[in-house]
């Protein structure tokens, strides 16, 4: 499906969601995170769209905001969507959980919280992945220092 | 009483058991806490992290050229494939068109990656479930690749031979004579194999309907690779989203519908034949051209954000580079095949034993460096 | 006690027998006898002990495509030596957990086993230290008092892994023994006794075991093969010391020479088990049609031998070719496949020898 009628139907699944194609080869969707829940279960329950296949959940330090860019395909059409949420609250930044929609966000949810704090409400477990449970800090984050650890050039 | 009364009636405890970072049969550095009932398992939670390199946040200060030499320590029994991905993330971005020799190289060098992963996982599942004699067949045949790639590429495992533009030099006069001959001598050899494992009664007692994986739950815990073709999940980059010189061969995509430990066995040995398939059609007529387009010597890509995905052996592994424009990265982002696949384990392995773990691990094939990053 | 003299070719025996009863009362002499062929049968088991491992290490390498040890003298024939040379000098290292008194005395239990089932074999016709009337039901009495030392090695070493390894052990080893003790009543049905020079004698003027029951006897030997692999807990059937699962098994906590007896126990065992079949199944010391019986200095234990060797060669064979068992799928095998095929085999030799069907 072109990205044209992609956008129109995503358009009517909720309020002040943000469409952009530049500067990326796919449509770009930018979900306000009290959305992101319900957005995200008719994007794979919509016999129209049927996203099914998460094949990329990254998470994302902008500068001033924090994020979770998620790379969705439909197997049964073959069309890509990403979407996009941030958060301010550098803080305490807390998203909601879309495991129960696409279980592949389990893992990737608990990487996410490990190397940037993000915590995701309804999580089954949080907990560090990869670094060790007591280890500060979190490093993927552009504001991480760390002079033991880090070689910068 | 019933049955269900008289399991009331006797208390049994569960009980925690390591198979811990150091293991045998955990290919790699892998730290599984299982909870156990007598013999069947409970729960299964891995704890990773023993090999984790920080590779993301290293590319973030890296050249994209250094990025590359990185990522031949995920997955280094795919270290090619995994040069391919950056590489062409990088091309895509800078809208280089490589020379077609570059591509037809680029493809048989993979496909030889391949075979040599596949070989290796052949040997090292015969030997989780005890026949020990497959591992040195395996490797017998393993280091005849080895031998091609050291010829050419310069080194056995880490062979960093793609760059950004094309490849680092031309391919070795040998490298034709020697391809063709391997490739005659493993034609005899899979049969081999097939007479070794896959046709013994023990072997397919232990595999067969064991960590049974559906279709909808491959799909949603995005298992790609061998483990979602064998439960029916048409995954195949090289056939969906079509890259290098994948669009001039014809071969098949290995997809069977049972979704046990047997169906991704055979997965992979289709794969072996298929892999040979596309070697055969291209060696002979490597086309003549250009090695390496012309690059800038520092790499600055513009200002956005880049998504490539090839096919490893383990999965489909996908790069996302999100740039602004300077000569590092902002963000790079490694989507590795073996952490979805690993989330599938506590799915599957609930109510089973633990010879049946170790059957299904070794149908994985997880390599830990992929997964830690 | 009657002891058969061994009557090596020069007569060394007889005259040691000789001189020893001459210089001692009746009493110390013969028990100086009995604790001489014990010394003898120790050095033997020691020895046949440690060449089997590197048999072993050598058929593994040949069918890996391989060498093996060849450093250590010619051919490695020193190998295990040095092997056993480490072994004695390590550190008896132990948590302080376990139950010290069970725990020293688990290895006792199955290399004392193993002893004392060597004694009864007959090796050649002179070459036998116990010759009893209830030979071949003394052997299977004796050889499943082995299962106590692994259940004991498993429980006083106080580790999860050696537990279940004990507890698997045990299992299988149970199971196992029924189809062995059935598939020698098997053929004790062709034989009449139990005794096993008798049974030796039966087969010189008959010919094979295997050859006078032709199909059941065929049918008793894989059994036998199948039970007796079982029994001493290889492979297939070795998920007890899977390494690619649970550590080492029972003997985990084992290091030294403690663990050194349990790994020459199981040789032995293969070495016990491969002897039943030849003296059951393929003739004893006898030669094959009768090639070297007038030739009067010619050993016949070194017919014996070959013999064994070619069903050992058989068992490291089965090891080194075929994937392991779960241990579901080894219960299953036995009780439901092996046991009721062996009642059956069993009805059927006795049905062949009323109606005088043997060869």
């Amino acid at each position: 499906m072109k990205n044209e009628d992609l956008q129109n139907i995503i358009n009517g699944l909720g309020e002040n969601l943000e469409f952009t194609t530049e500067e990326s080869e796919f449509l770009n969707v930018l979900v306000p995170k009290e959305q992101l829940h319900a957005v995200c279960s008719e994007l794979k329950s919509n016999p129209e769209l049927k996203f099914d296949y998460a094949f990329c959940i990254t998470g994302m330090d902008w500068g001033k905001e924090l994020g979770v860019i998620y790379h969705l395909n439909s197997t049964e059409f073959q069309h890509e969507i990403v979407v996009k949420v941030k958060t301010e609250d550098r803080e305490n930044p807390t998203l909601d959980s879309v495991h129960d929609i696409w279980q592949t966000a389990e893992f990737h949810e608990l990487e996410i919280y490990d190397f940037f704090g993000i915590k995701f409400n309804n999580h089954p477990k949080l907990r560090r992945l990869f670094l060790t449970p007591d280890w500060e800090g979190y490093p993927l984050r552009k504001d991480y220092v760390d002079e033991a650890n880090m070689i910068i050039k | 009483m019933t049955d269900q009364e008289i399991k009331n009636k006797i208390k049994t405890e569960e009980y925690f058991v390591n198979m811990g970072p150091q293991h045998p049969a955990a290919h790699g550095v892998l730290r599984l806490l299982l909870t156990i009932d007598g013999e069947i398992i409970k729960n299964v939670e891995p704890d990773l992290g023993y090999i984790h390199r920080s590779i993301e946040k290293m590319s973030e200060r890296d050249s994209y050229q250094q990025i590359v030499h990185l990522t031949d320590r995920m997955d280094y029994l795919s270290s090619n494939i995994n040069n391919e991905a950056v590489c062409l993330t990088v091309e895509k971005a800078l809208e280089i068109e490589v020379s077609d020799r570059v591509k037809v190289i680029r493809t048989i060098i993979s496909e030889l990656t391949r075979i040599a992963s596949h070989c290796l996982w052949w040997g090292v599942m015969g030997m989780d479930l005890g026949a020990l004699t497959t591992y040195f067949y395996a490797f017998r045949d393993r280091e005849m690749i080895n031998d091609i790639f050291e010829e050419t590429c310069g080194a056995r495992l880490t062979m960093n031979y793609n760059a950004p533009g094309g490849l680092m030099y031309d391919i070795h006069p040998n490298f034709v004579k020697r391809t063709k001959d391997f490739i005659k001598h493993f034609k005899t050899k899979i049969p081999e194999y097939d007479r070794l494992l896959t046709g013994n009664i023990i072997f397919q007692k232990r595999t067969k309907g064991v960590g049974v994986l559906t279709k909808e739950d491959a799909i949603s815990y995005g298992a790609t690779g061998p483990v979602g073709r064998g439960s029916g999940f048409s995954c195949d980059v090289r056939k969906h989203h079509i890259y290098s010189a994948y669009d001039r061969v014809d071969f098949k995509e290995a997809l069977l519908t049972e979704g046990d430990t047997f169906a991704r066995y055979q997965v992979r040995i289709m794969e072996l034949w298929e892999s040979i398939s596309i070697i055969e059609q291209l060696i002979d007529n490597i086309p003549e051209g250009s090695v390496k387009e012309p690059t800038k010597a520092v790499i600055k890509l513009p200002k956005g954000e880049f998504y490539q995905r090839v096919e490893t052996a383990r999965g489909e592994l996908g790069v996302y580079i999100n740039s602004t424009g300077t000569k590092n990265p902002y963000r790079v982002k490694f989507r590795s095949p073996g952490f979805s696949n690993l989330s599938v384990l506590n799915h599957i392995a609930k109510g089973s034993k633990i010879a049946d773990l170790v059957a299904t691990m070794a149908s994985f094939d997880f390599v830990i460096p992929d997964i830690d990053r | 006690m009657n002891f058969l003299i061994m009557n090596i070719p020069l007569n060394i025996t007889s005259t040691i027998h000789d001189w020893i009863y001459s210089i001692m009362p009746e009493t110390a002499a013969s028990i100086t006898i009995m604790v001489l062929i014990a010394v003898a049968y120790l050095a033997l088991f020691a020895v046949a002990g440690l060449y089997l491992v590197l048999l072993e290490r050598k058929v593994a390498a040949w069918f890996q495509l391989r060498l093996g040890p060849n450093r250590v003298g010619p051919w490695g024939l020193f190998q295990t030596i040095a092997d056993a040379l480490k072994l004695v000098s390590k550190e008896l290292t132990s948590n302080d957990r376990v139950d010290k008194f069970l725990y020293n005395l688990a290895p006792y239990f199955v290399i004392v086993s193993a002893l004392i089932a060597i004694s009864v074999f007959p090796f050649s016709k002179q070459f036998q230290a116990f010759d009893i009337n209830i030979g071949l039901f003394f052997l299977i009495a004796v050889s499943s008092i082995g299962v106590i030392g692994i259940l004991v090695g498993g429980w006083a070493s106080n580790n999860k892994f050696a537990l279940i390894g004990a507890m698997r052990s045990g299992l299988q080893t149970i199971s196992y023994e029924l189809s062995v003790g059935l598939s020698i009543l098997t053929m004790v049905l062709l034989t009449g006794t139990l005794q096993l020079s008798e049974i030796v004698e039966v087969q010189r003027t008959g010919g094979w075991l295997i050859l006078q029951g032709h199909i059941p006897a065929i049918i008793a030997f894989c059994i036998f093969m199948i039970a007796g692999t079982a029994e001493t807990n290889r492979a297939p059937f070795d998920l007890v010391e899977a390494e690619s699962e649970l550590g080492a098994g029972f003997h985990t906590e084992y290091s030294g020479m403690k663990f050194a007896y349990f790994f020459l126990a199981e040789f032995i065992n293969m070495f016990i088990i491969a002897s039943i079949a030849v003296v059951l199944f393929f003739g004893g010391w006898l030669s094959p049609f009768g090639i070297t019986d007038g030739i009067t200095w010619f050993p016949e234990v070194l017919w014996f031998l070959i013999k064994v060797l070619v069903i050992i060669f058989l068992m490291m064979w089965f090891r080194w070719t075929f994937p392991r068992l779960r241990v579901d799928q080894l219960l299953t095998l036995e009780w439901k496949y092996l046991l009721p095929l062996n009642l059956a085999n069993l009805m059927i030799m006795a049905v062949i020898i009323w109606m005088n069907w043997t060869i």
